[in-house]
């Protein structure tokens, strides 16, 4: 062999070497589903439950899994981060989990197109269960991707308004706004100024106002995404370009975007005790319905009120719904168990008793029909409201995507420039939404 | 041609074999901890891959993406460069005029040595939490002291215009590192090079110009290589400064895209991690790692030679 040819074939031989190690670190699919469940087993369930009462919620629901299978043992893991799922659903091997759980729902897309969480319609089918007679319509939508579903919703949660009833009788208001002229007239009579800020605020447009995000108000307008060929619908959907305006609108209404942004970077943490909602900064804020667990937990000094989030004023029928959204839970490809992790994976998404009792525990909204209808469910009457959102036909959710929640971001993008006057032509900078959305998409395909 | 001894060849061949068992380590970490990851970054820059399937060829399309169609990419670059150009330059000169100050104290200065240090040991997370409070524009401190003293009260991490200059004051307050580094080398300055420099009548700023200068070069030159690679690779100040004052803190499963406000604290290794980890695009997170590579190479490079390297003037 000449000096050339030994250093080609060294060099084929060092890129063989280096696509080997490179596809060795990918993990390995693997569809079939071949263990017997009856079988005495342990499997590994990830979660990312942290705080001392969920995990206590989490673990009760477990044993009463494993009470119910007495063969199944099942070893929890929580406090999980989306890395570390991630990382160990590529690794896969005996230390990856069977069973995942996660809060990132913008993660679907990317779970099911890559076959990183196993299809769960063979399983759906064979326990038969029927998804659409079971779980929520939004819910349905961002727990599978094109068809294909690889996780079920295990607890949700859904976005209304806040509000202050001790503010809002000092104001003269007698009942929560249902359409977005009465929440705008209600926002400007809350307002108190007070030198160049404010002593309370009706509602703080900003889209950097927590919650107050593009997707949470857009859902208002039931807008669409996703043309039916998966192309970018957010210049054509006239609902988007209403809440830009309504938002826009809204910002000038109560005092323009400078002065409001200064006033929002004084406030609290969000998830603190000195959110601007519970300090009464605030006297309507759109949040989820842990906002009121940790409004009472702060010692919030005044009554608080809760109600759907309202309405264009030309939907008015359709009061009552919000934004949903809320946790998955899947099972992981690289499992050599997946029968008995679809054993857990059933029972504690499809089973009304523990769904109803991990709600109750934790205050999410439950995510199949017959828990949403359940007595057993908590009484509270701001939770409950909650729950009538999440059951609203009308209620909408973001779809998942291949990429993540890179369309979302990209529209909040757009969002912050167009509220803070960096972009003025709303057509224009929607029609570039479309075009980045769609950009960013192909680049993931 | 006259062959080789075979007593002589395998003289040299058990020569060879000892050198290659002493450089072993050297060569197993280096082949492992840079060489493997390198020729992989190269690699997967060419690749389609998300982290799960395996990759496939995708030829240059990261790469266009990256320039062409990846909004972040060149407001990124820009404040990369911004930072390593002004921040840098300002840590140096900030942290050679403390060394030189506290060199000069007669009393006190290792009260004043401690100080400065001190800051440098804080996390940079709690750090930046700190200064994102200080600073604040509506409740902070600062701005009502400046407010106070008739003086203007800027946005600081809620400014675009002012969100990298506050980051810039927040490096400098930890600037304990190059102070230690730039003491010892003022304290090994030849003092008698100084008392010659003053029989010639050199005044203090030729004795700083004409000995201290060329004495601490190669300190100098190290204190700007790394201080290019430092600010080449930063990340965790300009991320948690952006998420504190944006206010979107994200709860559980929200995704956060980096660089508030209006992409004025984005830097390229966070668009490492938002294209690697949350859009699942390793192809083109490994274009942006190599560019920042190049990049470091680049700057390095240039300053090596624009000095001769690390020399000192007599060298």
């Amino acid at each position: 062999m000449s000096g050339s040819t030994k250093t080609a074939a060294a060099a084929v031989a060092a890129a063989a070497a280096i696509t080997l190690l490179t596809s060795a670190c990918t993990g390995s699919a693997n569809n079939t589903a071949g263990d017997d469940p009856s079988k005495d087993v342990t499997i590994t369930f990830w979660h990312g439950w942290s705080a001392p009462s969920e995990v206590k919620a989490i673990d009760a629901n477990v044993k009463a899994f494993e009470k119910a299978h007495p063969n199944i043992h099942v070893k929890v893991q929580g406090n999980i981060t989306d890395d570390k799922i991630n990382q160990a659903l590529r690794a896969g091997g005996p230390n990856a989990p069977d069973v995942v759980s996660s809060f990132t729902t913008d993660n679907v897309g990317k779970f099911c197109s890559s076959n990183a969480f196993a299809d769960l319609d063979p399983f759906l089918k064979k326990a038969g269960i029927d998804p659409a007679a079971t779980f929520p319509k939004p819910m349905l939508e961002y727990t599978q991707f094109e068809g294909k579903r690889c996780t079920l919703p295990l607890l949700g949660d859904a976005y209304g308004l806040y509000y202050n009833k001790d503010a809002f009788k000092a104001a003269g208001i007698a009942s929560p706004p249902k359409t977005l002229s009465e929440f705008k007239a209600d926002a400007v009579k809350l307002t108190k100024s007070k030198g160049d800020s404010y002593s309370q605020l009706g509602f703080m447009p900003n889209f950097h106002g927590y919650e107050s995000t593009t997707t949470h108000l857009a859902a208002q307008w039931g807008a669409k995404y996703f043309d039916a060929d998966g192309t970018s619908n957010v210049a054509k959907d006239p609902g988007f370009a209403a809440m830009f305006t309504w938002q826009q609108d809204m910002v000038k209404a109560l005092g323009g975007f400078k002065k409001l942004e200064k006033y929002r970077s004084g406030f609290g943490d969000e998830w603190g005790a000195k959110n601007p909602f519970h300090t009464g900064q605030v006297a309507m804020a759109i949040d989820g319905e842990w906002r009121a667990g940790m409004a009472k937990e702060a010692g919030t000094k005044f009554e608080i009120g809760v109600a759907p989030f309202p309405v264009p004023d030309d939907q008015a029928d359709t009061y009552g719904k919000g934004y949903l959204s809320g946790t998955i839970i899947g099972v992981a490809n690289t499992s050599a168990k997946k029968n008995a992790a679809w054993e857990l994976v059933k029972y504690m998404a499809t089973d009304t008793d523990a769904v109803v009792a991990f709600s109750n525990a934790i205050h999410n909204v439950p995510s199949t029909l017959a828990a949403l209808k359940s007595p057993d469910l908590d009484a509270d009457p701001l939770f409950r409201t909650f729950v009538e959102i999440a059951q609203n036909p009308n209620s909408t959710t973001t779809p998942a995507s291949v990429n993540g929640g890179t369309y979302q971001l990209t529209l909040q993008d757009f969002g912050y420039a167009y509220e803070a006057g960096k972009q003025s032509d709303l057509a224009a900078g929607l029609k570039g939404v479309d075009e980045q959305v769609d950009k960013d998409i192909a680049q993931a395909r | 041609m006259s062959a080789v001894h075979p007593m002589l060849r395998a003289k040299r061949r058990r020569e060879a074999l000892r050198i290659l068992a002493f450089m072993s380590p050297w060569l197993i970490g280096f082949s492992v901890f840079f060489a493997y990851p390198l020729v992989s970054t190269v690699y997967f820059s060419f690749m389609k891959y998300d982290g799960f399937a395996a990759p496939t060829w995708n030829g240059v399309r990261n790469w266009s993406y990256v320039f062409n169609d990846y909004p972040f990419f060149w407001p990124a670059l820009r404040n990369t460069l911004w930072l390593v150009v002004v921040m840098v330059s300002l840590r140096v000169v900030f942290g050679l005029g403390i060394g030189l100050l506290i060199t000069k104290i007669k009393t006190g200065a290792g009260l004043f040595r401690t100080a400065f240090y001190l800051p440098y040991l804080a996390p940079p997370v709690a750090a930046t939490m700190a200064f994102a409070f200080l600073l604040n524009p509506g409740t902070g401190p600062v701005n009502h002291l400046l407010g106070k003293a008739g003086l203007p009260t800027p946005g600081w991490f809620n400014d675009p215009t002012w969100s990298k200059p506050a980051l810039t004051l927040l490096a400098l307050w930890g600037i304990g590192d190059l102070m230690v580094i730039f003491m010892a080398a003022l304290l090994d300055v030849p003092k008698e090079q100084y008392e010659a420099a003053e029989l010639d009548g050199a005044g203090p700023w030729a004795r700083f110009r004409y000995v201290t200068l060329p004495n601490i070069s190669p300190i100098l030159m190290f204190a700007v290589v790394t201080g290019v690679i430092q600010t080449m690779q930063y990340y965790t100040q300009p991320l948690v400064a952006g998420k504190v004052a944006s206010g979107v803190i994200g709860g559980s499963g929200q995704q956060f895209e980096p660089g508030y406000p209006e992409k004025s604290t984005l830097t390229l290794p966070q668009l490492v991690y938002n294209l690697g980890f949350q859009r699942f695009d390793t192809g083109s997170a490994c274009v942006i790692a190599l560019v920042l590579f190049a990049l470091a190479m680049a700057f390095t490079a240039l300053l090596m030679r624009r000095r001769s390297g690390f020399l000192t003037a007599e060298d």
